[in-house]
């Protein structure tokens, strides 16, 4: 079968790069609503910035998975 | 005549995942003792000798080292262990604080000169601690919760429309039992990865192009490189005190999702 386009290189650099857009949106979400919920309530500082730290080493794992996924397979 | 750049004979190698292979300690050494090792069971020293220091005597009004301790010990119980865990917080802070303070010091190793090896860049540490917290979550989920209620709280939490359930049960099935533990101890071992191969690169394009191999336009990026080590020293710093602080507060959150079921 004849090859129509073939991507040939790093591919392991060209997968960590598409494994970090969806968690730097994340990110950026989970900070940005976390700062104007403190800039709304700043008296629930404590309980917002738990709650953000939380949410951002759950959406940082997976682009961390994507880093490390290309030294597994080669 | 010196020459402006080098000839393509001399090229720049970055580093990669072989720097994190260690030969033994010296010549006739078991194989298992490399310089990971060493460090680990430095760091675990270390952290038994402080809170030896702080605790061993301790005084109703604290001084000098018991003070420190104290600080640490009040640092990991409230921003840790009480929002997850309430009034069952004292009986896991043992347990907590050791893998806060042993977490950070390990992680810590990645900056400190001599050593400069974060310990938990070898996936076989966290992954044991990962593990340890696993079956402690799972062991306290069914003695508190029974067997068949541990599954069935973790997969069917109640208030839902009946249909959604289908769609439900094994996506909680699957990212507690397995998902957890696994991004658990990967999320430490990537971060430390990481942050040691970007030190290690910019420090090799500082050492390359100011020493090995110096060239008119050459140094230039290796003063770049210098400055991008001590930067990313400072981040680095900041991240392996955040990845030991998270490690803990998922544990803490994992181990208080057994003893309450969820609210």
């Amino acid at each position: 079968m004849n090859v129509l386009a073939e991507v040939t290189g790093h591919i392991g650099a060209i997968g960590y790069g598409l494994a970090t857009l969806g968690p730097g949106i994340g990110v950026g979400l989970i900070f940005g609503q976390g700062v104007q919920a403190i800039a709304r309530q700043p008296e629930a500082y404590g309980l917002i910035r738990q709650n953000m730290l939380l949410g951002f080493v759950l959406t940082e794992a997976l682009a961390l998975i994507g880093l490390v996924a290309p030294f597994i397979y080669g | 005549m010196t020459l402006l750049t080098l000839p393509a004979a001399d090229r720049f190698e970055a580093p990669g995942p072989s720097i994190f292979d260690f030969p033994p300690l010296f010549e006739g050494a078991p194989y298992w003792l490399t310089k990971p090792v060493v460090s680990a069971i430095l760091g675990a020293l270390i952290v038994c000798a402080l809170a030896w220091s702080a605790f061993a005597k301790p005084q109703l009004v604290p001084r000098g080292m018991q003070n420190i301790g104290e600080k640490g010990y009040e640092f990991v119980r409230d921003q840790v262990a009480k929002p997850f865990l309430g009034k069952d917080t004292d009986r896991f802070m043992p347990l907590l604080l050791s893998v806060f303070f042993l977490i950070l010091l390990w992680n810590l190793f990645g900056v400190i000169p001599l050593i400069q090896f974060p310990v938990a860049s070898h996936i076989a540490f966290p992954a044991v601690f990962a593990l340890t917290i696993y079956v402690v979550k799972i062991y306290l989920g069914i003695k508190h919760q029974g067997l068949i209620g541990y599954f069935r709280n973790m997969m069917f939490p109640p208030g839902l429309p009946k249909p959604i359930y289908i769609l439900l049960a094994p996506i909680e099935l699957l990212s507690n039992m397995i998902i957890a533990p696994f991004t658990h101890a990967v999320r430490l071992f990537a971060n430390m990865f990481a942050g040691h191969l970007i030190l290690a690169f910019f420090s090799l394009v500082g050492f390359w192009f100011l020493f090995e191999k110096l060239t008119p336009l050459g140094a230039p990026v290796g003063v770049i490189g210098v400055v991008m080590t001590i930067a990313m020293t400072g981040l680095e710093i900041f991240i392996q005190f955040l990845q030991a602080f998270l490690f803990t507060l998922l544990a803490a959150m994992y181990i208080g999702s057994s003893l309450h079921p969820d609210h």
